[in-house]
């Protein structure tokens, strides 16, 4: 149990996805104008990421290892997950449509998100088993909803200042990342 | 041939994907800490790029248009699996510096975009060597940065020490290394003085009535992007009809 904590705070906080591990920088610097769109796409990110880390561990451990097709990892990852998305969108589409109105939008948005790969290629580097690897997809994509909201929120109240001409836009989203990096930074004596 | 040596200035100059069209800028802010990370990485992506180039050029005519995405994703899929291994087998360091960096060459927009918009309408030849141009494009890219940020950092260029490190024991003076630029948050604060400086080149272009090739890169979101690598092209993002 303790371990399990340990590998979500520290895929969470300690080594946030975005902040220390640059992984999903597009929908970070994109979709982080408003507050309730970057909830929601967070939102999707933890619903696929959980799914996928689930998916990808099982297939992994009982396909891949078995058979001795480890080295097909990458392939066989990235053809999964972009596999999930549309049929996790469909099935949404279905099944519960408030939550298809709430989250619909992002899910294709995030096949492309190397966050997802990254989750399941750390699973494997880190030889987590099948609830490790569930654990520590939910605590990293937890630790995107965290950064991209924050973001939004800063980003909601820059809207209002002065910036220089050079500055306006992606340079000053990036200075805000740049000290959002530093405070997660403090994170770091945590574990 | 002229055609070629145009691919490669257009990869390098013209259309430089991380300074022009900021593209792929994931493996950017992560592999840049030292030079010699930024020289690996590019180097690794320009023989994928390359390759993947060649194959998606050859099988253009094969591939129907309906399936192209997952095809194009197995085939750059397959050359990033074998630089992994070639990279394991032959420069273990690397291979340990860049870690999960490596697969992940597979979801950089430059490929796919490359594959998309040049290799599957373009012959062979000319796909190569825009393979090659953007590539060393993209090493030219991350090794610049990858210097920046080594140097700021620690006093370093490239592993060699160039600026003497002020010792406080032995009371000599020197440089004292800024050591957040070799962290994570030295990565998002070069690139932000990096788009700053773009944007500056780019209105002062404006004014003057020269056209730059629009970034095409993760400024404004996957959804709005025109690049075939992450647009609806690849994925329908939902906003279109």
């Amino acid at each position: 149990m303790k371990e399990l904590l340990i590998i979500a705070i520290g895929s969470a906080l300690v080594n946030n996805v975005v902040l220390s591990q640059f992984l999903g920088i597009c929908p970070f610097l994109g979709v982080s104008k408003k507050v309730d769109t970057a909830a929601g796409m967070g939102g999707a990110v933890v619903f696929v990421i959980t799914i996928a880390s689930l998916v990808t561990s099982l297939i992994y451990k009982f396909i891949l290892m078995p058979l001795g097709f480890e080295y097909l990892q990458t392939i066989v990852f990235i053809l999964i997950i972009a596999a999930l998305v549309q049929f996790v969108e469909m099935f949404l589409k279905k099944a519960m449509p408030p939550l298809y109105n709430a989250l619909g939008v992002y899910l294709p948005l995030i096949t492309t998100n190397c966050a997802v790969l990254g989750v399941a290629l750390t699973n494997v580097q880190k030889e987590y088993n099948i609830l490790q690897g569930v654990i520590n997809g939910i605590g990293t994509s937890v630790g995107f909803l965290i950064a991209i909201v924050v973001m939004a929120g800063i980003r909601e109240k820059i809207e209002y200042n002065d910036i220089s001409e050079s500055f306006q836009g992606t340079p000053i989203v990036l200075v805000t990342a740049t000290l959002m990096a530093i405070a997660f930074c403090g994170f770091s004596g945590l574990i | 041939m002229n055609n070629c040596t145009e691919r490669i200035y257009n990869g390098l100059v013209k259309e430089n994907p991380t300074f022009v069209l900021m593209l792929g800028m994931c493996p950017t802010l992560a592999v840049t800490t030292s030079a010699i990370n930024g020289v690996g990485m590019g180097l690794s992506t320009t023989v994928v790029l390359v390759l993947s180039n060649m194959l998606i050029s050859m099988l253009r005519k094969i591939i129907p248009d309906s399936v192209r995405m997952p095809a194009f994703i197995v085939v750059v899929a397959s050359f990033v699996t074998i630089v992994q291994f070639l990279l394991e087998g032959f420069v273990p360091s690397l291979y340990d510096s860049l870690g999960i960096y490596i697969p992940l060459i597979v979801v950089n927009c430059i490929i796919l975009g490359r594959a998309e918009s040049y290799a599957s309408k373009n012959p062979v030849l000319p796909s190569i060597f825009d393979g090659i141009g953007m590539g060393l494009g993209f090493t030219v890219g991350l090794t610049a940065i990858g210097v920046v940020r080594e140097v700021i950092g620690t006093g370093a260029a490239f592993g060699k020490q160039i600026l003497p490190l002020a010792d406080a024991a032995a009371g000599t003076g020197g440089y004292v290394p800024v050591t957040i630029f070799i962290l994570p948050p030295g990565a998002f604060l070069v690139l932000a003085f990096l788009v700053a400086l773009q944007n500056k080149v780019r209105s002062n272009a404006a004014k003057k009535g020269k056209k730059v090739p629009e970034a095409s890169g993760c400024k404004e979101g996957c959804g709005s992007c025109g690049n075939g690598g992450c647009s609806g092209k690849v994925f329908p993002t939902g906003n279109e009809k």
